[in-house]
């Protein structure tokens, strides 16, 4: 009986990894994509030249792309009101916290570092991309809940694979924009040196990163990863 | 309502202790403002056992130690401190000696040309043989008139063609103002000509006066040379005049006094290096040019003027002060045109140039291109000057100048004369001219060749090859030469191919020369990286190893101190018998090691194969990565330009991974955040010491002062498109007088602030209460220094503006005023170290009793006038009746002793004696460096705060430092040092910082400027070095507030009918928990010392290693040589500063056991 339960779990266990990976792997798509279709549609596009144009697709491609999953994969059944004002009150309530993500992502860049009043646009269009790569997938999976937020990104705080990956993708996101800027002083003298643009493309890159290893970390620890509240 | 409502403190008073002026009142419902006054205070209550039995014995009593452990604890002590020392000295040691290898050295041939003797084998053009005037060519001219304009940078003297473009020229204000230069070279063009000359750095005016008259290259070394110059005692042009008779009037530059001692028929000397005056050496030659002329009582005439380069030093070349001294300079020549005779030629060189910023010293393209001028008033060139001035390398102004006044040429001149002066006029054939000037060539050649032949034997510095190929290029164009003067006819092919050959061989002799004078020894720089790292990995050794109680001081000091001495003395027998000579730096080195092996020996026996050799690397991982990344960062010259950018941004990293940590590990958040109770199983670090977004704040804080003080920031030469921020300039280069007002009064604001800061904090936890003499400086002297130090800021500031009556008496107040400041400091820092211990004693029965009358009120008070009466009589009440109590209670009451501020009196004496320092360092930058200063403060105070956070209360037991609170203290120091405005490079130093206090300058004395542009560059190195002890004290420091605000939730009111006993039982032991173990509080203060000292040392390891490896690279005299230098330096004062800091520490803690046993011993009486 015990051992059925046990296989039962770990069953369990192993679609939901399906899941993940192929959520993942829709979102790296999505990212793959923005860098490719607007060629079609745009002309002379491309990732250097026009990177503020790149920025805002690939924003809002994830985002959307995030959105959908959200709908159709439901990785937390915990709405126990479902009136439709409530719904509203809680998406405008992400929408501020987007909002307020980006505006204190680009205060600690100019903190870091970044010019205060030259290229606001880049320094704030670079918030916004790393926003996305991270507040978004934490308002989708835990939603407005800053509580949980911390709780997700404390040790020993996470209670589902979807939380472990989002931890995973996030902590990626953000080591990915932060070893962008160390090719910034070195003077090789290529364009892709340009504040911001190796910090979006690490950030970028440590989001693709983290969304393609997690679901293989989670299935190579899943042995070891318990979760009490599952 | 009971006594516990009130603050602590005042409960002191209701024992009968009056606190000092601060009001008591008592905590009327829950949070007051003021209720964090209940951490104001540490009283340790030192006798609490003397108290009830008075004839206990000593040792009981906490804090006071017997006395034979007492002078075993000083004794290990000591050896703490000699232990640092000796791996100071072995650092010292490494670095010396790889500096010995590294560091560029020319040998100084002291070989002279002769007159008699040609350079080489053949004929000398028409026969002219050791005839005086015409050595080893005829002269041209028997006089020169010589003016040297420091720093006339090429283009303050480049025409200006204001006719091609319509456009109105010399808008920037150096630009045309020399017209005369450009009427003489368009209407006299057979007769002048403007040359753009190449300088070699280093481009300081000594080694730029070595070369113009040696016509050699000035090495590396003798950059740091600048305040004491030596005489020459190569070949040089002067001395070659000198032997020849000629008279050589000087005037100007009194640098020249000191290379040519002795050399100047006539000569009037004034003092260069007050850079702030404009006029006086200018003024001074002005007076005794013209009659010297006329006199004709010379044959060169020598003016050196230092108006132009005081003018950049002072206000930069973009000022309206430099056109008017460019004018003068330009009525100079034109006055010196008008009066020149035909036999005379004139020169107007500039010894260098000078960057955007006015300073020189490096070797960035505006630096190293000076003007050169040449006229006669006969004709001398064959052509007209070229539209763009041709580039020669400065250096060939000497052989020139020594043929065409029919000298020898020095003899280690590597510079090619300049050929189209040698062409005879322009009435000449074009063959004859082309022959002259070969001939002249030809002699250069030998002449250099000569010399390379010598050097070449003397060293090895040049490879073989190079020479050969050398020397068959010099034999072929000799024998080509040789050939042409047999046959003179119709040989204007060969000779063109002569003269490119001679060319050839001299460009190819300067190269060699210029490559090779980087003389490395590979054995001495490897055996000094080896050292290096060899003493890198002793501290990360003995720190991991001090910390555990079987630590041997004793033998482990004693023994390599033997054996190095025994080393040494072994090498010196050696190096004496086998008669070599005896080298200082090779002696230490082998001390050096001779004491490091015993101690590797040691440690590997001891640590044996028991533990494992993971525990050898013992920083935590992200903390060694972040080492890492700084370490690689050395081996990129891109990185070590940007250095002042990246090292904040590596310390928001490590902020932030703190801050991170912190929450990580589950400190920061309260428990009823978790919704999963898992924490409490899995953390044994309990319960949060702080609120939610008490360390985000730190860190969030943190961030803020890294990057305002990242606005101070000056930009390497390497970065054109970057600008230096304005407000590293003095006040006094400000044109708008409103603004300079508003920064006069946000700098006296930091600086006040500053104080207030170290008042308050000092307030907070007591020590502003005692009586001692270093807190009676602290309340009165240092205000005293503030004001001293914003007068002194007023005056320099507006110095130019003082009418003339008062100019005497500003000058005297702006000598007076900085010495006094540092006086001020000096004394307060002896009082420091005097009475150290800054605590405020009482004894319970000394405060003779008096009772308060007290007047009826009733009813609940309404105003506030109302309160204002009513709480002093309700605590007077309660005072009154507690004091009753107690005595019931405790019948031995009188023998009370209440010692207040224990908890701090480390840390109050490490503050306190930074903040002495700290006003020093201050004034000698200038004025607006201070808001770095106060941020610098504001930043530590923070980061000590954050650190804190993450270390768990110590109990007793082995303190330690985490690796992290070190890694970011010696961060912090190297971004401190970018703030305040330095760069690790010789054109970025401060030499201003000279003059603070001796605004006429020093005269002859060199080691008191050296000291104060040192105590300017590295003062963010000594005043992080000191305060490094800060890092073991602070979370002691801490703890006051982290228990406390558990114990008393605001709230909890009925709670708080606790017995005053129970309470003092939870009073916070503060720093006094190091005294209760003191053999771990030595073994902390070594550990933290080896600790620090590893960090930095690991930093000094990897410029070492660069430079070495990089020692070819493009970038290795620019970057990385320069930044090994200024590293090796912050280093040293980075270890001494630490060893005084720890010092200190240990004066406190030797000056607290003192007082303790005083204090026992009167108890006893």
């Amino acid at each position: 009986m015990h051992k059925l339960s046990v296989t039962q779990g770990s069953t369990m266990k192993n679609t939901d990894i399906r899941r993940l990976f192929y959520a993942h792997l829709l979102c790296v798509l999505s990212v793959i994509l923005s860098t490719f279709v607007p060629s079609f549609f745009l002309e002379s596009f491309s990732i250097l030249e026009t990177h503020l144009t790149w920025l805002g697709i690939c924003s809002v491609s994830v985002t959307a792309v995030n959105l959908v999953l959200y709908l159709v994969v439901k990785p937390n059944v915990s709405s126990k009101r479902s009136s439709s004002s409530h719904k509203v009150a809680r998406f405008l309530k992400c929408c501020i916290y987007f909002l307020m993500s980006c505006f204190s992502f680009h205060v600690i860049f100019v903190l870091y570092g970044a010019p205060l009043i030259e290229l606001v646009l880049e320094t704030f269009l670079f918030a916004v991309i790393l926003s996305t790569f991270t507040t978004v997938p934490c308002l989708c999976l835990l939603g407005p809940n800053l509580k949980a937020w911390l709780r997700v990104f404390s040790r020993n705080g996470v209670s589902s694979i979807w939380e472990n990956s989002l931890q995973i993708t996030t902590i990626a996101s953000f080591i990915g924009a932060w070893l962008g800027a160390f090719p910034i002083p070195l003077d090789w003298g290529r364009p892709w040196q340009v504040w911001p643009i190796s910090c979006t493309l690490g950030a970028t890159f440590g989001y693709v990163a983290g969304l393609v290893l997690s679901p293989l970390w989670i299935y190579r620890n899943r042995k070891q990863l318990t979760y009490k509240n599952n | 309502m009971s006594l516990a409502k009130f603050p602590p403190r005042c409960r002191q008073m209701a024992l009968g202790l009056p606190v000092g002026r601060s009001v008591c009142r008592p905590q009327l419902g829950g949070a007051r403002p003021w209720a964090p006054l209940s951490h104001f205070r540490a009283p340790v209550q030192v006798s609490r056992g003397l108290l009830r039995t008075p004839n206990a014995p000593l040792s009981r009593s906490r804090g006071a130690t017997p006395l034979g452990p007492a002078r075993s604890h000083r004794m290990q002590k000591v050896s703490v401190l000699l232990f640092l020392a000796w791996v100071c000295l072995l650092f010292y040691a490494g670095i010396a000696l790889f500096t010995s290898g590294f560091l560029l050295t020319r040998l100084e041939l002291t070989n002279h040309s002769s007159c008699q003797e040609p350079p080489g084998p053949g004929s000398l053009p028409w026969g002219h043989r050791g005839q005086p005037g015409a050595c080893w060519m005829a002269a041209q001219f028997s006089r020169v008139v010589l003016v040297l304009i420091d720093a006339l940078r090429f283009d303050f003297a480049q025409p200006q063609r204001s006719h091609g473009s319509g456009e109105p020229p010399a808008s920037l204000p150096f630009l045309g103002k020399l017209g005369s230069l450009q009427r003489i070279l368009e209407t006299e063009p057979h007769r002048a000509r403007l040359y753009r000359a190449q300088v070699d750095p280093p481009t300081t005016t000594m080694q730029r006066l070595k070369a113009l008259t040696t016509g050699s290259l000035p090495t590396f070394v003798d950059a740091g040379s600048n305040f004491a110059s030596h005489a020459i005692v190569e070949d040089n042009l002067i001395k070659q005049l000198n032997s020849a008779g000629r008279r050589i009037v000087f005037m100007g530059d009194d640098t020249w006094k000191a290379l040519f001692p002795g050399a100047f028929s006539q000569a009037f000397f004034f003092p260069s290096f007050n850079t702030r005056d404009l006029h006086t050496v200018d003024n001074g030659i002005l007076e005794h040019l013209y009659p010297t002329m006329d006199s004709g009582e010379w044959d060169v005439l020598i003016a050196h003027f230092l108006g132009v380069d005081h003018c950049g030093h002072r206000h930069g070349p973009h000022h309206p002060e430099m056109a008017k001294k460019l004018s003068q300079m330009d009525q100079v020549i034109q006055g010196l045109v008008e009066r020149l005779e035909n036999d005379t030629l004139l020169v107007v060189a500039g010894d260098h140039g000078m960057t955007v910023s006015g300073d020189h010293g490096g070797d960035s393209e505006l630096e190293v291109s000076a003007a050169l001028f040449l006229y006669s008033p006969t004709a001398l060139f064959p052509s007209t000057p070229p539209e763009e001035p041709e580039v020669i390398p400065q250096i060939s102004l000497v052989p020139t100048l020594a043929l065409l006044l029919g000298l020898p040429i020095p003899f280690g001149n590597i510079g090619e004369v300049i050929a189209e002066l040698f062409s005879g006029g322009k009435d000449s054939q074009p063959l004859s001219s082309a022959l002259a000037q070969a001939s002249a060539l030809h002699i250069n050649a030998q002449q250099v060749s000569r010399f390379l032949h010598t050097y070449s034997a003397a060293t090895q510095d040049f490879h073989v090859e190079e020479l050969r190929r050398l020397q068959n290029l010099f034999s072929k164009a000799s024998a080509d030469y040789q050939w042409l003067l047999k046959n003179p006819q119709g040989a204007e092919e060969t000779l063109k191919a002569v003269t490119a050959e001679l060319q050839q061989f001299l460009r190819g002799a300067r190269a060699v020369c210029i490559e090779f004078w980087a003389r490395f020894s590979l054995v001495r720089m490897a055996g000094g990286a080896a050292l290096l790292a060899a003493a890198c990995f002793l501290c990360m050794l003995a720190s991991q190893w001090a910390t555990s109680p079987a630590f041997p001081f004793y033998s482990l000091l004693l023994m390599p101190v033997a054996w190095g001495v025994t080393g040494a003395v072994v090498c010196a027998g050696l190096l004496a018998t086998t008669g070599l000579k005896l080298d200082a730096v090779v002696l230490a080195a082998v001390a050096a090691v001779g004491s490091l092996l015993p101690f590797l020996w040691k440690a590997w026996a001891g640590w044996g194969p028991r533990r494992p050799l993971t525990s050898l690397l013992p920083i935590p991982r992200p903390i060694l990565l972040l080492l890492l990344i700084r370490l690689a960062a050395f081996f990129s010259d891109s990185f070590v330009v940007a250095e002042a950018k990246a090292t904040p941004f590596l310390l928001g990293s490590l902020i932030l991974l703190l801050v991170v940590q912190l929450h990580w590990e589950g400190q920061m958040l309260p428990p009823k955040l978790l919704t999963i109770p898992r924490l409490g199983s899995s953390a044994p670090t309990g319960l949060p010491r702080h609120s939610g977004t008490y360390a985000l704040r730190l860190g969030v804080g943190l961030l803020l002062c890294t990057r305002l003080a990242g606005l101070f920031h000056r930009c390497p030469e390497e970065t054109p498109a970057c600008h230096s921020s304005p407000w590293l300039n003095p006040l006094a280069s400000m044109v708008g007088g409103r603004a300079k007002n508003l920064w006069y009064g946000a700098c006296v604001g930091a600086l006040v602030a500053l104080l207030a800061a170290v008042r308050l904090w000092l307030r907070h936890y007591g020590n502003l209460k005692s009586p001692e003499p270093p807190v009676l400086f602290v309340r009165w002297g240092l205000p005293l220094m503030a004001l001293g130090t914003a007068a002194y800021w007023a005056l320099a500031s507006g110095a130019e503006e003082a009418p003339p009556r008062l100019r005497a008496l500003v000058a005297g107040a702006s000598a007076v005023l900085p010495r006094a400041v540092v006086g001020l400091a000096a004394a307060g820092l002896v009082l420091l170290l005097w009475r150290p211990v800054t605590v405020l004693v009482k004894a319970g029965a000394s405060a003779p009793r008096t009772r308060t009358v007290l007047t009826p009120f009733s009813g609940p008070p309404t105003s506030q006038a109302d309160l204002d009466y009513v709480v002093p009589q309700i605590y007077r009440h309660m005072q009154e009746e507690f004091r009753g109590r107690l005595e019931r209670t405790r019948s031995e009451g009188p023998l009370t002793v209440a010692a207040y501020q224990l908890g701090s009196v480390y840390s109050a004496a490490m503050v306190t004696a930074l903040t002495l320092l700290a006003f020093p360092l201050l004034l000698l930058h200038t004025e607006r460096i201070s808001l770095v200063f106060l941020l610098l403060f504001l930043q530590s105070f923070l980061l000590l705060h954050l650190l804190a956070a993450g270390i768990p209360v110590p109990r007793p037991g082995p303190f330690t430092v985490p690796w992290q609170a070190v890694s970011a203290w010696a961060l912090m120091a190297t971004q401190t040092f970018y703030s305040t405005g330095h760069q690790p490079v010789f054109p970025a130093i401060h030499w201003h910082a000279a003059f603070v206090g001796f605004p006429e300058g020093h005269g002859s004395s060199t080691w008191l400027p050296a000291l104060l542009v040192g105590a300017n560059t590295f003062a963010s190195h000594l005043l992080f070095a000191v305060g490094c002890p800060l890092l073991l004290l602070w979370p002691f420091l801490c703890e006051s507030q982290g228990p406390k605000r558990r114990q008393h939730p605001p709230g909890h009111e009925a709670e708080a009918k606790v017995r005053p006993e129970e309470e003092e039982e939870e009073e916070p032991l503060m720093e006094m928990r190091l005294r209760e173990a003191p053999h771990h509080f030595n073994a902390a203060l070594l550990q933290l010392g080896l600790k620090y000292l590893f960090v930095l040392g690991v930093q000094i390891l990897a410029c070492v290693l660069a430079a070495s490896i990089l020692r070819r690279h493009l970038m290795v005299w620019k970057v990385f040589a320069p930044k090994f230098i200024f590293e090796a330096l912050g280093f040293i004062v980075s270890s001494v500063g630490l060893l005084l800091g720890i010092a200190l520490v240990m004066r406190v803690d030797g000056a607290v056991s003192s007082w303790f046993r005083q204090l026992v011993l009167s108890q006893q009486r």
